[in-house]
Formats: C-alpha cells, sequence, structure tokens
C-alpha cells in the first residue's frame, strides 16, 4: 500500500512537471499583454485578437482574472512591484486612478488623442473620454491630460416589465415621468400584488447611484460640487429631501422587499424572471436578462423627475477603460492596438457579440433596439469620476449606510443627514491634521 | 558525556528547522511588516507612506464606534457558534458514538457543509432566506406560523442570528469530527465498568466522559473562537454586512479599510487590535484549561 | 432485572429519537448538495425559475461544456498535484517539529511553540499583497534561469511554499497534543533496542498520532484544493493553474452561467469528498490500532 502511493506520487509529479510543453517565448517586441477581469468578453476579445494578428503580426495576449476582487488585488500587486502589463483596466475611482498616474503606471494618452485635430477622441461619446480625463486644476494634482481609453460605454436607468405593467392597470409605453406618477405607479402595483422596484442595494455604490441622481436633480450640479467641497451641510434641506425620496419610495410600497440585502446579480434574477416590475440597472442587463429568459417585455425609462429646478443626470459614461503602461517596452505597439480595438468596425462587433454599449459613436447601427433606448440617453450621463474632486469614502459610505437605515425603517431622513454631516466633519478635520504635517 | 549532549541538541533542533524557516519567511516577516505598517498612513499603491504613530490606534479606540460594533457582532456569532454548533456536534458525536449501523453513513453526510464552496452556501441560504420566495417563509405559512415570515436578512432583528445559523451549519462538520475522534479514543472498558457499578447514562457522561474529554473540548472551544471572531467568507456571500452594518464584522470592517477607503495602514491597526485580544483570550483558556485538568 | 418491557421501549424510543434527530440533519446537510446537482442539469433559463429538485429536462451535457470550457483536463492534474505535495509536505514538516516540541530536548522549545500558536490567531490583512511583494524579491513570480521546466518548477514552488506555511501552525498544534500522549515506556524500550530518534519517530509516533494526522490531511486537502486567491495573484500561466480558476470563467462581471458553474463546482467538490471518505476510515482504523496495542 504504501510502495503503491509513493509511486503514485512520483508518477503524478513527472507528470505535472513533466509535460510541460510550454513553447519558447517568442520574441517580445512583438508581444502585447492584456489584463482584464471582463469574463463574457475573454473570446470575442480573443477573436479581435487573432484578427488583428493577422493583419499586424502582432500578437496581443488577453488574461483574464475574475471575479473582479481579485483582478483588483491582481492589479495592485504588480502595480506595487512594478510588474503591470502593457494594457490593463483599472477598475477603480478617480482618486486611485490619479495615484497610478502619479507612480507612472498610465501613459499620457493626450497627443494620441489629440492628434490630426482630435480624431481619436471625437470619435467617442464625450462622457466616456471625460472619466478617463484629468483637467486643469484638478483636485488630484495630477499633470491634465487623457490617460485611458474607453472600451464601451454604460448607462444606468430603470428598466420596467411591460407586461406585469399591463397587468397593474398602467400604460407599458407611457412610464412615469414625474416622481408623483412613480409613487402612484408603486401603489398599483402594491394593489395587484406585484413586487416594485429591484436593485442591489446592499451594494452602496447602487445607492449612491440612484441617490445623487436626483440629487443632481434638486440641487443641481454647482451645490452637489459644493457638498463634497465642505461648503454645504448634508443636513441641508435639499439633501433632506433627497434622502426623502427614498422614505417615500418605501412607504409606497415602490421597494421590493429585501431591497437592501440584495445584491445586483439577485436583482437581476428576480427581474428576469418576471417577479419584479421595476428594475434599478445598467445597460448591461440587456445581455444578462437575454441569457436567463428572451421572452421578457421590458422597456427602459429615465428615473423620474422629482423636480423641475435641474436636469436630473443619469450616471454613465465609461464602462471600461484600458490604459498603456507608461513603463511598457511596447508602448507604442499598445496604443496602435487600443485605437485599432476602438475603431468603428471592431467596436460595432464588440457591441454586437457582447450586447454592450459600444465606446465609439459611430458603432450604434447594429445594436438592439432596448440597447438604442440606453444609447440615447448618453448626454444626459455623469459620473462621480467625471468630477474634479471625489467625496472621503467614508462620507460615502455612512451616506449610503444611511439611505439603508431609512428604507428599513431605523432612521428619519433627518437623522440620517445629520450622522453623515458629523462623519463628514470628522472627516475634514483628520484631512487637515494630515495636510498640515505634509 | 557534555560533547555529545551539545551536538545531541543541535540535532534536534533540526526537527524544527523546515517548519521555522517557513515561518520566519511566509509569517512572522509580513507579521511584522504589519506591526510596522499600523504605524503608517499608506493607500496601498504609492512608494510614500506616511508615519503617524499611534494615530491609527487612537482613531480605533476613540473615534470607530462601528469597529466595536462589529466586534459585538463577531462576538454574538461566537458565543451563539459556541453553545449552538458545538452543542448540535457533541449530541450527534454522542449519537454516532453508539455502535449505531449507519454511523459511517452520517460521519460523511456531516462533513458535506465544510466542503461545500462557499458559492453554493451563499446561493442556497440566500433562498432560504429570502423575503420575497425563500423556502423559509414558504414553510412557515404552510405550517400556520406564516406571521413570522419577513425578509431575514433585511430585518435588524434577525439578520445577524440567521447569519449565525449559516455558519454553524457550515461548521458543525469539524466539530463532529474532532469531538467524535476524541470519543472513540475512551477504552470501552471503562464504560462497562461504570455500568456494572450500577450508573445510569447521566453518570457516565458526566463522571467518564467529560474528563477525559476536556483537552478535546478546549481544542474545540479555542478553534472555534479564533475561527468565527475571524468569519467573513459567509457574511459576505449572505447580508454583505448589512443591512445597514447590522451585520458587519471586524474581517469585513478591515476589507473595508483596505479597499473603500484605502487606508492600509488603518487596516493593519485593525488587525493588530483584534489579533492580540484574541491572543489574550486564547492563552486565558489555556490556562483555565490546565486549571481545570488539574482537578 | 427489574422492569425488561421498560428497559426494552425506553432502548427503543432512545434508538428511534436518535435516528430522527440525526435523519433531520442529515437531510439538512444533503439537500443542498442535491440542489446543486439538480441546478446543473438545467438551463440558465431555468435554473432559477424551476424549483422543483428533480429537473424536468436532464442537461447532462453541461458536465461536459463545463470540463471544456473550464479547461478542466489542464486543471485538474495541477489541483491534484498542488493539494498532494502541499499536504504531504505540511505532513512532514509539523510531524518533525512536534516530535521535536514534544519529546526532544530543544531549550527554548516552548517560545517557538508559543510563536507558532500566536500566529494562528493574529489575521494578516492586506496579507496577499505583502506576500506577492514577497515573492517577487525572492524571485518566485518571474524567474528566468533559461531551462522552461526549473522556471516552471520555481513558480509552482512560489504557491506551494505559502500554503505548506499556512497549515504549519495548526498541525503543530495537534501532532504535539498527540504526540504527548505517547507513552514513554514505549519509547525508552524502543530506544533500548536500539532504536534512533528517527527511527522512534517514524515507527513508533507516528502511527500512533493517526488520527490527528488524518485531520491535518483533511484539513489542508480542502483548504488547497479550494484555494484560487493566492492562485491568481501568484501563478501567472494558465498551465499552471488550479482547479477552481476554471470555475471562474463561469462568473462574469455581470452575468453568472449557474448550471456550469454549477456543474463545474461539483466536479470539483467531487475528489474531496472521496478523500474525506477515505481519511475518516483511517481516523477510526487509527483509533482502535491504539487501542488494541
Amino acid at each position: 500500500m504504501k510502495r503503491f502511493l509513493i509511486l503514485f506520487l512520483v508518477v503524478l509529479l513527472i507528470g505535472t512537471y513533466g509535460c510541460k510543453g510550454r513553447l519558447p517565448l517568442e520574441d517580445t517586441s512583438k508581444r502585447v499583454v492584456v489584463w482584464h477581469w471582463l469574463t463574457d468578453r475573454q473570446d470575442t476579445f480573443a477573436e479581435l485578437a487573432k484578427i488583428y494578428k493577422e493583419r499586424e503580426g502582432v500578437d496581443v495576449v488577453f488574461e483574464l482574472y475574475a471575479p473582479s476582487d481579485i483582478y483588483y488585488q491582481k492589479v495592485r500587486g504588480a502595480a506595487y512591484t512594478k510588474t503591470l502589463p502593457d494594457i490593463y483596466g483599472i477598475l477603480a475611482e478617480k482618486k486611485d486612478f490619479a495615484v497610478f498616474v502619479k507612480t507612472g503606471h498610465a501613459l499620457n494618452l493626450s497627443d494620441y488623442m489629440n492628434a490630426n485635430e482630435g480624431e481619436w477622441r471625437k470619435s467617442f461619446f464625450s462622457r466616456a473620454v471625460s472619466v478617463n480625463e484629468f483637467s486643469e486644476n484638478n483636485d488630484f494634482g495630477v499633470d491634465p491630460g487623457v490617460y485611458g481609453v474607453p472600451m464601451d460605454v454604460m448607462n444606468i436607468q430603470i428598466l420596467y416589465n411591460k407586461d406585469l405593467f399591463k397587468k397593474a392597470g398602467l400604460d407599458p409605453e407611457r412610464p412615469p415621468k414625474t416622481w408623483d406618477e412613480f409613487l402612484q405607479a408603486g401603489r398599483k402595483l402594491k394593489a395587484a400584488g406585484i413586487t416594485g422596484l429591484v436593485s442591489g442595494w446592499s451594494e452602496v455604490w447602487m445607492i449612491d447611484c440612484f441617490a445623487s441622481n436626483y440629487a443632481y436633480n434638486i440641487m443641481g450640479e454647482a451645490k452637489y460640487i459644493d457638498t463634497i467641497r465642505g461648503n454645504v451641510s448634508y443636513a441641508d434641506p435639499d439633501w433632506i429631501k433627497v434622502f426623502q425620496l427614498f422614505k417615500e419610495m418605501n412607504d409606497n410600497h415602490l421597494l421590493a422587499k429585501g431591497i437592501v440585502s440584495m445584491i445586483n446579480k439577485y436583482a437581476e434574477q428576480m427581474f428576469a424572471n418576471g417577479k419584479a416590475a421595476l428594475a434599478f440597472n445598467g445597460s448591461w442587463c440587456v445581455n444578462v436578462y437575454h441569457g436567463m429568459n428572451p421572452n421578457l417585455n421590458y422597456g427602459v425609462m429615465l428615473p423620474p423627475r422629482a423636480s423641475n429646478k435641474f436636469p436630473l443626470m443619469i450616471w454613465g459614461g465609461a464602462g471600461t477603460s484600458f490604459m498603456v503602461n507608461a513603463r511598457s517596452a511596447n508602448k507604442e505597439e499598445a496604443v496602435k492596438f487600443l485605437r485599432w480595438i476602438t475603431s468603428k468596425d471592431q467596436q460595432a462587433f464588440l457591441a454586437r457579440e457582447t450586447r454592450n454599449l459600444p465606446s465609439n459613436k459611430k458603432s450604434l447601427g447594429d445594436i438592439s433596439e432596448l440597447l438604442a433606448q440606453f444609447a440615447d440617453d448618453m448626454d444626459s450621463t455623469t459620473h462621480p469620476n467625471n468630477l474634479p474632486l471625489s467625496e472621503f469614502p467614508r462620507v460615502i459610505e455612512a451616506r449610503d449606510k444611511g439611505i439603508q437605515s431609512i428604507i428599513i425603517g431605523e432612521k428619519s431622513p433627518e437623522e440620517v443627514g445629520l450622522e453623515v454631516q458629523a462623519v463628514k466633519v470628522r472627516e475634514m478635520k483628520k484631512a487637515k491634521a494630515r495636510n498640515s504635517t505634509h | 558525556m557534555r560533547k555529545i549532549r551539545v551536538r545531541d541538541i543541535t540535532g534536534n533542533y533540526l526537527y524544527v528547522l523546515p517548519a521555522v524557516i517557513l515561518f520566519l519567511t511566509f509569517h512572522i516577516y509580513p507579521f511584522i511588516n504589519v506591526f510596522r505598517l499600523s504605524l503608517f498612513r499608506w493607500d496601498g499603491l504609492s512608494p510614500v507612506m506616511q508615519f503617524v504613530g499611534l494615530a491609527n490606534f487612537r482613531d480605533i479606540f476613540t473615534a470607530s464606534p462601528e469597529w466595536w460594533f462589529s466586534m459585538w457582532h463577531a462576538f454574538y456569532i461566537t458565543m451563539f457558534t459556541l453553545i449552538f454548533q458545538n452543542g448540535l456536534a457533541l449530541i450527534l458525536a454522542l449519537a454516532c458514538d453508539r455502535a449505531i449501523r449507519s454511523a459511517n453513513i452520517y460521519r460523511i453526510i456531516f462533513f458535506i457543509p465544510p466542503v461545500l464552496s462557499g458559492i453554493v452556501v451563499g446561493l442556497i441560504w440566500q433562498w432560504i432566506y429570502d423575503g420575497n420566495y425563500g423556502l423559509l417563509n414558504y414553510w412557515l405559512e404552510k405550517i400556520g406560523f406564516g406571521y413570522l415570515s419577513r425578509t431575514w436578512l433585511e430585518d435588524p432583528r434577525t439578520a445577524l442570528t440567521c447569519v449565525a445559523i449559516v455558519h454553524m451549519w457550515k461548521g458543525f462538520g469539524w466539530g463532529f469530527i474532532i469531538l467524535l475522534a476524541g470519543l472513540q479514543s475512551i477504552p470501552r472498558q471503562l464504560y462497562e465498568a461504570a455500568r456494572v457499578d450500577g450508573a445510569g447514562a447521566w453518570d457516565i457522561f458526566r463522571k467518564v466522559t467529560v474528563p477525559l474529554m476536556v483537552p478535546v473540548f478546549v481544542l474545540v472551544i479555542i478553534l472555534t473562537i479564533l475561527n468565527t471572531m475571524q468569519i467573513y467568507d459567509i457574511i459576505l456571500a449572505t447580508s454583505h454586512g448589512g443591512p445597514a452594518g447590522h451585520t458587519e464584522v471586524p474581517i469585513t470592517m478591515i476589507l473595508h479599510s483596505m479597499r473603500d477607503y484605502r487606508e492600509f495602514g488603518y487596516a493593519c491597526a485593525q488587525g493588530v487590535v483584534i489579533g492580540v485580544m484574541l491572543l489574550i483570550v486564547s492563552f486565558a483558556l489555556i490556562r483555565v484549561s490546565k486549571g481545570v485538568r488539574q482537578e | 432485572m427489574e422492569k425488561p418491557v421498560y428497559y426494552k421501549t425506553k432502548k427503543a424510543l432512545a434508538n428511534i429519537l436518535t435516528h430522527s434527530f440525526l435523519l433531520i440533519v442529515a437531510a439538512a446537510c444533503v439537500l443542498p448538495l442535491l440542489w446543486m446537482v439538480s441546478s446543473s442539469l438545467k438551463t440558465q433559463a431555468t435554473v432559477f425559475s424551476d424549483m422543483s429538485l428533480i429537473p424536468k429536462v436532464f442537461h447532462w451535457e453541461n458536465y461536459y461544456v463545463a470540463w471544456t470550457k473550464g479547461g478542466f483536463d489542464k486543471y485538474f492534474f495541477n489541483s491534484l498535484s498542488y493539494t498532494v505535495v502541499v499536504v504531504v509536505g505540511i505532513v512532514f514538516i509539523t510531524s518533525l517539529a512536534a516530535y521535536g516540541i514534544s519529546r526532544l530536548k530543544m531549550p527554548g522549545k516552548n517560545i517557538i511553540f508559543f510563536l507558532f500558536l500566536a500566529a494562528m490567531m493574529i489575521p494578516i490583512p492586506g496579507g496577499f499583497i505583502a506576500l506577492y511583494a514577497l515573492l517577487n524579491k525572492l524571485g518566485f513570480l518571474n524567474p528566468n534561469t533559461g531551462y522552461a521546466f526549473l522556471d516552471d518548477l520555481i513558480r509552482r514552488l512560489g504557491y506551494i511554499l505559502p500554503l505548506v506555511n499556512q497549515g504549519l501552525a495548526l498541525g503543530i498544534y495537534l501532532l504535539k497534543i498527540s504526540f504527548d500522549n505517547m507513552p514513554s515506556d514505549l519509547e525508552d524500550s524502543a530506544s533500548i533496542d536500539g532504536c534512533s530518534k528517527l527511527g522512534i519517530y517514524w515507527h513508533i509516533a507516528l502511527p500512533l498520532a493517526k488520527p490527528a494526522i488524518a485531520i491535518v490531511i483533511i484539513f489542508n486537502a480542502l483548504n488547497v484544493w479550494n484555494e484560487y486567491i493566492l492562485a491568481m495573484l501568484i501563478l501567472q500561466d494558465k498551465s499552471l493553474m488550479p482547479l477552481q480558476r476554471g470555475l471562474m470563467v463561469f462568473q462574469g462581471a455581470h452575468i453568472t452561467q449557474y448550471p456550469l458553474l454549477m456543474s463545474g463546482i461539483t466536479i470539483a467538490t467531487i475528489p474531496i469528498i472521496l478523500v474525506y471518505v477515505f481519511m475518516q476510515r483511517q481516523i477510526i482504523s487509527g483509533i482502535t490500532a491504539g487501542m488494541a496495542r
């Protein structure tokens, strides 16, 4: 028995280590390595890489590391040890992005973007580029410029199930446009015994998205930015109004039970299976719903206005962006490849195969009708990464956890406003103390 | 005689050498790093770190009520687990210790939960606890207790206990095999002798089983405490720290510090705090158990 | 016997209660497994809409797709070899160390033991990045010896060594306790017979500690087999990746292909259950062997 085991072990080791069969490394000057986390696009990327190789003779290798939190760690580990590949996505907020740029991990692409009267730059949706750009006098201390290339765009709106709407006595072709209509829809759905809105609101950023949409609507962009600067308190009546909206949704049975403990994937399941009438989700959902229930009869609507004073902005912009490693030996080849993959035909191909919105404006021709509904609203989008500065992460968390408390009925909007402001004050004090010792 | 002694002893050190080398490299070195980092402010990326001395610790002890809440949550789950998980494991081990026929099968079945991947565990229990279409509510209504149904993971009163139940379900398999192994190493003759003396089942348990099982109990208790206080993957898979922070535990807080606030130094300080606490608790337990064993 | 009938019914009742309790708990354990397997046989559209435990249509092809799409053939061998190497490594290193601490004269050995214990208790946040940087410094991440074979070996070691390290603390603790219980007269008689320290270790101590070793094996085999975070971080080349990497292909950023994922997980779970089944017999046989002594 023992001898058999030992033999087994030896065979196993030789088997695994012996038949390696790894080809000797090819000439690396013709090789570009790309790291990403987009599982659903790996195959399409690989196909495009093949085509590119035939055209240009350059080997582009797409390496997938998923799920996204693992990817996040991997990129950061590689950044720290300066072993990043030629092209990679960052999956980060502006602040992180800024650090990557400052430590020399991201190549400044402004020259390429602006060449030929900005030909490359203009091919994109403007929002997609600005998410990757640092403006003059930004608060991050980064040299102004464009540092990333958008691969796709997305925006987040509300989906509604047309069949369930009909069942509740609502007009499937005229979804609610104002807040009151929205609340009324909630009541009608409840009367028909249909679950209302689902969304991944256990994930803090999703709540934040919804809240900031209405913050823009109620107080306007300028005041929103002023709040981040610390000049406006979160206990301000306008902010209380924003928090109040969540209470109103809850009171009118607009929100599905358990929405605060849902992850987005679960919300997507519910909506796809016709178990909820509304979903707050991004344009990637078209692909998801299609996979789970191709016969789902649904439409896209903008979040209903709560106020007429300022426009309602939805969250959107570049979905995924790739950066070029400034330390890479193949910078030129990398940029060339990115140019190619963001040109009209390639983007159209990607959009068709992966059902995502292309970042190239001209590639919209062939996408599905539902995706087109998303694309139409790209101009009303904004994104935290578009702003010249960002809020303290703890304040964002306090804000969103506070909203969760409102939804489960634990706290009132006024209480939340005061609490969030308290956290803000604490963070500002800490920041001042840090900066003074710098 | 002396010379041989010295050579002997040095030779003895060789036995622990491989373990110590690995340990120093992969444990002690990062360990010291954690202590060192806890004195800095660092975002995990920039090559520059800012020395802040004990400021991180000061923040933890004076300005972080959420941290201490998370400790309380972990403590609650740990107590729950100690009592119910290990109680269950003990009862099951006792039941299987008797020479019943299907003991073998039960042994295998009870070990399935620990083997299942976190993904499956998360999915199943989310389905069970779901407020709208969950199994638990479904069965409650079926047997007439419908008024008890609720969104288990969203209700601040029940969320933590529900998570504790999942943890207990996943973990009792370990306690079970360790306790069973311990039980089965008690010589049967002792039981026979006690029975001949006229002792009832409860007396046998109290006077024969328990004293001999004390070291095993201590082992299981310490392992449970260490494991449960560091729980996080079940939380992430079921309640995600919600609702509104009611199921946050120390490790999820550390993850937040790392990922969301990007304050590595602070995260390390949090790690040090909880580590030291666990250390104290474990050694206290070992002391106490030694005392009990003297009796 | 005073009341034979009473005694018999009491025993029967106790048996029934015991069995029903065991059955309930067993059901709670088995149902998720059944659900997992049943989901693996459904389609993406029906996996959450069809609530029955037995799918209407059995899609066995999911297993084939999962195997090929997940590249399991490549990764299976890797997982197997990592698990075996790491577990064997842990068993030997910890048993040697525990033997030393338990039965040999070593000044300061208690401090060493204390350190190992303490290590079990303090979580290392951000441990991954620190580990990554350390491995990079030591040269495990991008070796360039000029021989592909050697390079791969070094990369694999970079993965194996930290995993071995993770299992040391518990292993040493368990085995030391086991060795402590070893009666010294056995040892004495063996050394009188001319057995060296190593011989005593191999022929007497190890067999006596079989139950503890079995636990160490199961525990670490499970950990290594299910490990994927470290694998993703440290291993760059797909050909070195373990099984869990194959599973990740089914978990997209937004879409999870549940039936395929469940098939993949089922395939991945079977070996570890087999290991456990085999090992738990060892615990029992080890104990009974100890008693028969």
